[in-house]
């Protein structure tokens, strides 16, 4: 047994007993060290994040202006200066950021690790976006030169006057758009993840009870039921929920009442990760709007409303080719919404200014989609005169619009509506449209509604993929979504409380499971694929938590 | 033996007939034995006439009170509704009755009944007493709408006494008055700071259901809702004739470039409620709400007096409603035959329902009337109705 000289400085304080240190001790201490630098990695990251924003400037001038206080001594300033952005709130509001700071960026897995192992770590998943990012761009690029319509142009001064004269009623007077065709839908995008395969993966030609049934054919780790419930504990059959204890029926004084009492005080307090717990049972619909603010860290500052007016300039400025697919997208979707169709303006207030948000190009880094390059007229290839195209690096699709439709109901002013779609979109929705093997990328979502099915509702599996109706083809739709569209709006929104509340989308693929199970009955006497989309054609009088609690803590498992 | 209900109707409507067929009713005409008769207003007015009327027998029921128009005619509206006003204030008002805790019994704010409806006079009768009121304020915009029309047909809006000088010169003139009930017009303060909601204005459009008048029992329908006009609001001088922009009847906005017609431009009551308090809080909008039902219990005891509350007579109607950008709502007309035709998939069920529950309350079990019953019905069969009044006014009899 190798014995071991303890460090503690170039004396030997101690007398000579030499313990051997046993070696689960020296693996402990080991992780402990490794845990330590990994922490310090990231504090050291967070720092770095925070220190070019505004919070930072804030903070800076507070510290400074707070040497006029009295209770500000020079003996103690640090512990002083501490004690005062605590009492007024400051110190909450780092908190705050640094909690979103977590929330948002996935840990390095290893202070090694290249850029692109942040953006995705399979070697496999990152080839298949790249080639689904050049299919896309390739058909922009025909789109373009089919119409003759350059990427992107200067608007002449008068339609400049002209578009600032109707910006806040662009819906009327649409340009033709009928040659425009949307860059991609869903349908797809769900080929492209279909064919997805793992070059190293081999599972063999015999089919067993383990040899998945559904579309996804990647070995992705999905969670089962007993997992989930873990998971989403707060959803358990015990616990008061707002979608299902505020319902006519129960007396407020059971649950209702005193949650909204709890609500406002999360709020009072302004505690970003207190508001994330809470809103897990869900958000009273008068406190949404600012649980939401709170959770995704949003203060509206003057700051922030000169940021969008900056972005409004750029549009009414340049004319981008999106535009023309934003407007297109709108008019197929939203427009014809009973709910959204009244936020028609607003829609295109907000995506034309997403597109322009240069900001939104920092989620990449943690994205496997990367923005696509164009070049200047002329300077194909050479790297000075790359852009990226359209400035945010997003080219929305069939049904983008979507994503932004519900937050209006809860937000009027458009810079506070952006804001909040902004953030949504860098936190959750890009997951839904880029190929990662991200717990909450669309491809686990995928897996993981497939296998729920396959696992808890076999019968009704079975039955459908024998009638050529995979479950998926149905559903994904939903997922892309985050049933944005399909579901009652006051519906929609306690479902996105909960992907807040749990940082995670999966939520999304066990509610599509449970709606399955929900119309199992009817599914199984349907004999086409058509018969099965019309019985899943009308989601509009689900109710989502009962659906979800009774999937997730009734279902035998 | 109860037989089955003969059912007439000189509305062609599916939403009514499908009802009618449902219940195993079977039709007949006008000149033979019936029980149920959903009439036009026109056909009421026949029935109930002196010279061409003729006595209802007791298993005969009417979708109308005889004089409706006393609460659906706007000018006798406004009329019904200040002397009702007028009352409450002489008798130092029921409405400032407490309970034991002393808070208002009812939703009035003190004595005096706020005003629910815009300042309204008729035209060509109250012209002075109107110049007197528009030159108080002179930068106001009125709207003038004909007495007896419908659907926004000939109304306009005014911003200067020139434009309405027609019914100044009339009452000059000895000859107006054998024109009168033609011609005449109300002219109401215009509601030019309405709520809007993606920019644009829009009305509510609430059912309400009458049983009886004496005593009072009413129903307000649980699924009304919202007609947004398909033009963005503006109060400008320059769009004043714009009809799109400002008149938020389906038959004007129909027309309109923009009308779609998955959607229709309307909104349920409750995405308006769902919205209002995502954006304003849940006591303004409950209160809101609130002051919404009052209002309606209010016009509806304001014309109970003087209604001729006939047992054969049951009635269901449309209450036009506008929210102002304080959130208060003002009561705008009354239509005793709300519109049945359906302008979006959503719209047919939502009036087929409607006629559904005002059946199975008005007459009960869909067996033949007998007109002499009680009126209260049960709970169950009350479907998407609830009983109006009983929380904001205790002497409703339910």
């Amino acid at each position: 047994m190798k014995c071991h000289r303890p460090r503690v400085g170039p004396g030997r304080p101690f007398s000579s007993c030499w313990r051997p240190v046993p070696a689960a001790w020296r693996a402990r201490a080991g992780e402990m060290l490794q845990e330590e630098s990994d922490l310090s990695l990231l504090i050291a990251q967070i720092v770095q994040k925070l220190k070019g924003s505004n919070l930072y400037a804030q903070l800076e001038r507070q510290a400074w202006a707070s040497l006029q206080r009295p209770e500000i001594r020079l003996e103690s300033l640090k512990e002083d200066i501490k004690e005062f952005f605590k009492i007024s709130g400051w110190e909450k509001k780092l908190q705050n950021a640094v909690y979103s700071e977590l929330n948002v960026y996935p840990l390095p897995s290893h202070p090694a690790a290249p850029p692109e192992h942040l953006k995705e770590p399979l070697v496999y998943m990152r080839k298949a976006q790249g080639s689904w990012e050049k299919r896309i761009l390739k058909s922009l690029n025909s789109m373009c030169t089919e119409l003759s319509i350059p990427l992107a142009r200067k608007r002449p001064v008068g339609q400049q006057k002209e578009l600032l004269n109707k910006w806040n009623e662009m819906g009327t007077d649409e340009p033709d758009l009928s040659l425009f065709r949307p860059v991609y839908a869903p349908k797809d995008f769900l080929e492209v993840l279909i064919n997805l395969r793992n070059p190293n993966y081999e599972n063999g030609d015999s089919l067993s009870f383990r040899t998945h049934l559904g579309l996804i054919q990647v070995p992705l780790k999905v969670k089962d039921i007993p997992e989930l419930k873990e998971c989403f504990v707060e959803l358990g059959l015990n616990i008061g929920q707002l979608g299902i204890d505020d319902s006519t029926q129960v007396p407020p004084e059971f649950f209702e009442n005193e949650h909204v009492r709890i609500g406002q005080k999360v709020l009072a307090e302004q505690d970003s990760a207190a508001a994330q717990q809470y809103i897990r049972q869900g958000s009273p619909t008068a406190l949404r709007a600012e649980l939401w603010a709170l959770i995704l860290n949003i203060s509206s500052q003057p700051e922030d409303l000169l940021y969008y007016e900056q972005l409004k300039t750029n549009v009414i400025q340049h004319d981008l080719l999106v535009d023309s697919l934003i407007y297109k997208d709108v008019k197929l979707t939203a427009s014809n919404d009973d709910y959204y169709f009244v936020f028609e303006d607003y829609l295109y207030q907000v995506l034309l200014c997403f597109s322009r948000d240069t900001s939104v190009l920092g989620h990449f880094a943690y994205n496997s989609a990367s923005p696509p390059k164009s070049y200047i007229r002329g300077k194909l290839g050479l790297e000075e005169y790359a852009v990226f195209y359209p400035p945010n690096g997003v080219i929305p699709f069939h049904g983008f619009s979507m994503y932004v439709a519900p937050l209006c109901f809860l937000y009027h002013e458009p810079y506070k509506l952006y804001q909040t779609f902004r953030e949504m979109y860098v936190r959750f929705f890009f997951r839904l449209h880029s190929i990662s093997s991200h717990p909450s990328g669309i491809v686990s979502l995928c897996l993981l509604f497939e296998t729920l099915l396959q696992t808890y509702l076999p019968q009704l599996f079975y039955h459908l993929r024998e009638i050529g109706a995979q479950p998926l083809r149905i559903s994904f739709k939903w997922m892309v979504r985050a049933f944005s569209g399909y579901l009652a709006t006051d519906q929609l929104l306690l479902l996105w409380d909960r992907i807040l509340g749990y940082n995670s989308l999966e939520v999304l693929a066990v509610l599509a499971a449970a709606v399955f199970a929900f119309r199992a009955v009817n599914l199984m006497e349907v004999t086409s694929l058509a018969a099965a989309e019309a019985v899943l054609a009308d989601l509009s009088t689900l109710k989502v938590m009962p659906l979800l609690q009774i999937f997730l803590f009734a279902t035998v498992t | 033996m109860a037989g089955k209900v003969k059912w007439v109707t000189d509305i062609e409507k599916s939403v009514l007939i499908n009802n009618f067929e449902k219940r195993g009713w079977v039709q007949v005409t006008e000149s033979e034995d019936w029980n149920f008769y959903w009439m036009s207003v026109q056909t009421i007015r026949n029935v109930f006439s002196v010279e061409t009327g003729y006595r209802l027998s007791d298993d005969q029921i009417v979708n109308h009170f005889p004089n409706h128009y006393e609460l659906t005619r706007k000018d006798l509206m406004v009329k019904n509704i200040k002397r009702y006003r007028k009352e409450l204030e002489k008798e130092g008002s029921p409405l400032a009755e407490k309970d034991e805790n002393g808070k208002y019994l009812y939703l009035a704010r003190g004595l005096y009944l706020s005003d629910f409806v815009p300042v309204t006079y008729m035209l060509p009768a109250d012209y002075n007493l109107f110049v007197e009121e528009f030159r108080k304020s002179p930068s106001s915009t009125w709207i003038m709408k004909p007495c007896g029309k419908a659907q926004g047909k000939g109304i306009f809006l005014i911003n200067k006494l020139s434009q309405i000088k027609k019914w100044s010169r009339d009452s000059k003139t000895s000859s107006f008055v054998s024109q009168s009930t033609k011609e005449a017009y109300v002219i109401s303060l215009y509601i030019n700071n309405p709520l809007l909601i993606g920019g644009r204005k829009f009305d509510l459009r609430l059912y309400v259901l009458v049983s009886t008048y004496r005593p009072l029992r009413c129903y307000m329908y649980k699924l009304g809702f919202c007609r947004f006009c398909t033009v963005k609001y503006t109060p400008s001088t320059s769009e004043l004739d714009n009809m799109f922009v400002h008149l938020t009847n389906v038959a004007i906005q129909k027309h309109g470039e923009d009308y779609n017609h998955i959607h229709g431009g309307k909104w349920t009551v409750s995405n308006l409620r769902l919205y209002l308090e995502s954006t304003r809080g849940r006591e303004v909008t409950s209160k809101l709400f609130d002051e919404i039902h009052w209002i309606i219990v209010q016009s509806l005891k304001a014309v109970a007096p003087v209604m001729n509350n006939d047992k054969h007579c049951f009635e269901c109607y449309g209450y036009d409603i506008i929210i102002d950008d304080k959130l208060k709502p003002w009561l705008i007309e009354v239509n005793a035959s709300p519109s049945l035709t359906s302008s979006t998939a959503n719209d047919r069920i939502l009036k087929y329902n409607l006629i559904n529950d005002t059946l199975n309350i008005a007459v009960p079990n869909g067996e033949i009337p007998d007109c002499k019953w009680n009126k209260a019905p049960p709970k169950e069969v009350l479907g998407n109705y609830e009983i109006l009044g009983r929380t904001t006014d205790p002497s409703l009899d339910h």
